[in-house]
């Protein structure tokens, strides 16, 4: 009964996870990756898996990365599959990105400003040419160096507030919801949308958002700012009444500056698309903020026509460990379902041809 | 402080696994097997049980049993002990409880929301006493309470008017647990 | 009893276990109501039934006997790997006989024998919204149930019988629990449907992706949605099955050849095991 020799599942799924670990090794002759490498050389890979790995450990996501294969969403899962077994300790305090320690901050509204424009280290004006040179493994001659200023570099967003151009954002004192821990229901506060849109996948935000460029969302953004460094986490622990600093991570925060119409009780004014992200992560953190600002739309009453304003499909469909499980599922057998559709086919089927017949 | 599991994880499954099947098949009695051995003054075994079961930081508790239960509660289970019944997700009476009405009853979109009361009554025995019927019944069931208050059934019915809102409660006597969820209809003998 | 170094019995922390049992008390209180819960990522991916094994991971205690299936299939590769996952981590003993677990966990199929008191049959639901296909948005689909308003799914099957002459679902049929919720039986053929009714076990739904846990109790009413002049009916393959001669259990087609060759098999391993060594024991 060759047909239904299905038993040896067990073997099956043995053979197959040694035939991976092989396949994931590579020639055993060719040197180990180690995690250092991965999170000094790979260290792009490294920001977007913890982000959307919502776990902000750099050798995790660097061990993950490599078991993964190199395959960013699976290694963004294995990521979220460690951290939900983790205990919550507590909650820090916000960051204050004011207070950020500057790698590279640039405005597309200003062309001066104070704290001034830090281009550091970025790909924006490289001329995108295989570079040859790395083949070699030379390594690249040292960059100029100077001292950093220690200026303030004020928010743009909070500049033209100070001119009442800005729509304000109210401040709230309410501990925010935490995604990983209750489900999203609709509508979503901002809180929660923002969670959402942090660990949502970048190829999907970065589509929504390019669409709301295209028309579909009514967008006239511009980048505010855009600034990547080094923030304190702090902790202010119940007992003391101080907060404790934890130690520095790296964030990218996009502010984009959109116009408003204004309405019949405000007057028009730049409301604001936020974008943050753990690591160095640009285009997340630019194609959050405009799906941030599309996803205002019923906020600002603002007439939703876009795929980007529906906050249902945005939220629900922007988690790509969900999407992939899913999308996935279907190499799974389904051959109950199947059987049942072809009767029911076949019922349909020759009631219709008899039908045709008579 | 009296201790709280002997086993947290495996008293905190056994006990739910009663809730579970008495929630599952209204007015059958179970013993629970794994309650702390000494709890605290005015929290009987069962109640003692399910407080640490099914309570947390995530549920805010209204209990009657006083000072030194309230104290067992928040640092066995670390639960939020609340003066006002209607915030409890959690209401654990030892005595005269809260009226039903009074307490979180959910909404038509949101029937989880609701309360859970649990009644510590004078006795519970099967084979007599209140008719049953509902989900989780196979016809009808019988459940003898002595204990709870008199209006209890007038109560239940109003709840079950509420459906699918409404207050699930759980008996407790001693040791012993019964369950009456929102669905079950209740009448005298 | 042994469990998996570094992570919890059952896997899942305290906290976890306690908010999805809270869930559970609350998805029996009201039967066919789909409760929200916080959803953990699991090892297994969403899809492959993470809801289902959340569900398990909370209820379950050393004591337990536990059964995965996939497709009827105790040696499907899901339910291989399910059953593992639980073994490694609860430590618990497993089985392929329906009699003997006290929890089955499965995933589109009810077993052919029918289960006793005191069972509990887990369903891995990948959409646990019966109306999802006909209104995706879930604060619509929350407003519908609320008001018992289940008119769309109606005139979706009465558009079926004016086009075709019949109801087009075949599996995932949609129930009606003790006359109050339309209920997504999750993706088991419609031929399983009846076995839901008044079932003397307890059922209990979960949707991992989609952060929703569900339950009937024992002996609920639970109807199939139809209408008085085209009634529901069960689709099963007319056959028999190749293995144990079953005429009553649902088939499993097997293409034999590439000339239109076909034979049937049992799809529930367990049932049509047991048919045929009894078979062998009696000649």
């Amino acid at each position: 009964m060759a047909y239904v020799a299905v038993k040896g599942g067990e073997r099956a799924i043995d053979a197959a996870h040694g035939w991976l670990a092989e396949a994931r090794r590579g020639d055993p002759e060719c040197p180990d990756l180690s995690l250092t490498q991965i999170e000094q050389q790979l260290g792009l890979a490294v920001d977007r898996v913890m982000a959307e790995g919502s776990c902000h450990d750099r050798s995790l996501a660097a061990l993950a990365i490599k078991q993964a294969r190199g395959d960013l969403i699976e290694a963004a899962y294995l990521l979220r599959a460690y951290r939900t077994t983790l205990s919550r300790f507590g909650a820090s305090r916000p960051i204050d990105t004011d207070a950020m320690r500057l790698r590279r901050r640039i405005s597309a509204t200003y062309k001066d400003l104070p704290g001034g424009q830090i281009l550091g280290p970025t790909f924006d004006y490289t001329h995108r040419l295989l570079d040859f040179a790395l083949l070699a493994g030379t390594p690249p001659p040292p960059a100029p160096q100077a001292t950093p200023k220690r200026e303030a570099a004020p928010r743009v967003t909070g500049i033209l507030a100070a001119e009442g151009l800005m729509r304000p954002e109210t401040a709230s004192e309410a501990a925010p919801a935490d995604l990983t821990r209750e489900p999203l229901a609709f509508p979503a506060d901002r809180s929660m949308r923002l969670q959402a849109l942090a660990r949502g996948d970048e190829g999907f935000l970065l589509a929504l958002g390019y669409s709301t460029q295209r028309g579909y969302g009514n967008a006239h953004p511009f980048v505010g700012e855009l600034r990547v460094g080094e923030v304190s986490i702090e902790l202010q622990p119940p007992e003391l009444d101080f907060p404790i600093d934890i130690g520095d991570i790296t964030v990218t925060e996009c502010q984009m500056v959109n116009q408003f119409a204004g309405s019949k009780t405000e007057p028009a004014q730049f409301t604001r698309g936020y974008g943050l992200s753990f690591g160095h992560s640009e285009r997340k953190a630019m194609a959050m903020a405009l799906v941030d600002r599309a996803l205002r739309a019923r906020e600002l009453g603002e007439e939703i026509t876009a795929p980007a304003q529906q906050e249902e499909f945005v939220l629900l469909h922007s988690d790509n460990v969900e999407s992939t499980g899913f999308v996935e599922h279907l190499k799974l057998p389904h051959y109950v379902d199947f059987q049942n559709e072809l009767e029911k086919l076949r019922e349909i089927r020759a009631d219709a041809l008899r039908n045709a017949a008579e | 402080m009296n201790p709280g599991f002997a086993d947290p994880t495996l008293d905190a499954q056994t006990s739910f696994r009663a809730v579970l099947d008495a929630m599952a098949q209204p007015g059958r009695i179970l013993r629970l097997h794994a309650s702390p051995a000494q709890p605290p003054a005015g929290l009987a075994p069962a109640a003692a049980a399910l407080l640490l079961a099914l309570t947390d930081a995530d549920t805010p508790v209204w209990l009657d049993a006083g000072p030194a239960a309230a104290a067992w509660g928040r640092f066995h289970a670390g639960c939020r002990i609340v003066d006002d019944p209607r915030q409890a997700s959690f209401v654990f009476a030892s005595g005269p409880p809260p009226s039903q009405a009074a307490l979180a009853q959910g909404s038509a979109e949101e029937p989880h929301l609701s309360a859970t009361l649990v009644l510590e009554v004078a006795q519970l025995a099967a084979g007599s006493g209140w008719v049953l019927r509902g989900p989780g019944i196979d016809a009808t069931a019988r459940l003898l309470v002595l204990g709870a208050p008199a209006d209890f059934l007038a109560q239940r019915a109003a709840n079950l008017a509420a459906f699918p809102c409404g207050v699930d409660t759980i008996l407790t006597c001693g040791p012993l647990l019964a369950a009456l969820p929102r669905t079950t209809r209740v009448e005298a003998a | 009893m042994t469990t998996a170094a570094g992570y919890n019995f059952g896997y899942l922390d305290e906290n976890s276990k306690r908010m999805i049992r809270r869930a559970l008390l609350k998805a029996v209180a009201v039967p066919g109501y789909q409760v929200p819960f916080g959803s953990r990522e699991m090892p297994l991916p969403y899809g492959w039934g993470t809801g289902g094994i959340q569900v398990t991971a909370s209820i379950i205690g050393p004591d337990d006997v536990l059964k995965v299936i996939d497709q009827g299939a105790d040696d499907t590769t899901n339910a291989v790997s399910i059953r593992r996952f639980f073994a490694k981590v609860a430590g618990v003993a497993t089985t392929e006989r329906t009699a003997e677990a006290s929890i089955i966990q499965t995933r589109h199929r009810v077993p052919e024998a029918p289960l006793r008191e005191g069972q509990i049959l887990v369903y891995q639901v990948p959409m646990p919204e019966p109306m999802f296909r006909l209104e995706p948005r879930l604060a619509e689909t929350r407003k519908l149930h609320a008001l018992a308003d289940y008119s769309i799914m109606h005139i979706k099957f009465y558009e079926d019988i004016a086009r075709t002459g019949h109801i087009a679902t075949s599996y995932n049929y949609p129930v009606m629990v003790d006359d109050r919720y339309l209920m997504s039986p999750s993706p088991i053929p419609s031929f399983d449907n009846p076995k839901l009714h008044r079932m003397p076990a307890l059922q209990l739904f979960g949707a991992g992706r989609e952060k929703r846990i569900y339950a009937v109790p024992p002996y609920t009413k639970v109807r199939s949605l139809d209408f008085e002049d085209h009634p529901f009916q069960p689709i099963r393959a007319d056959g028999t099955c190749a293995l144990c001669g079953s005429r009553e259990s649902y088939l499993d087609e097997i293409v034999t050849d590439d000339r239109g060759g076909r034979m049937f098999i049992c799809s529930d391993t367990d049932y049509c095991g047991t048919r045929a060594a009894g078979q062998e024991a009696a000649e």
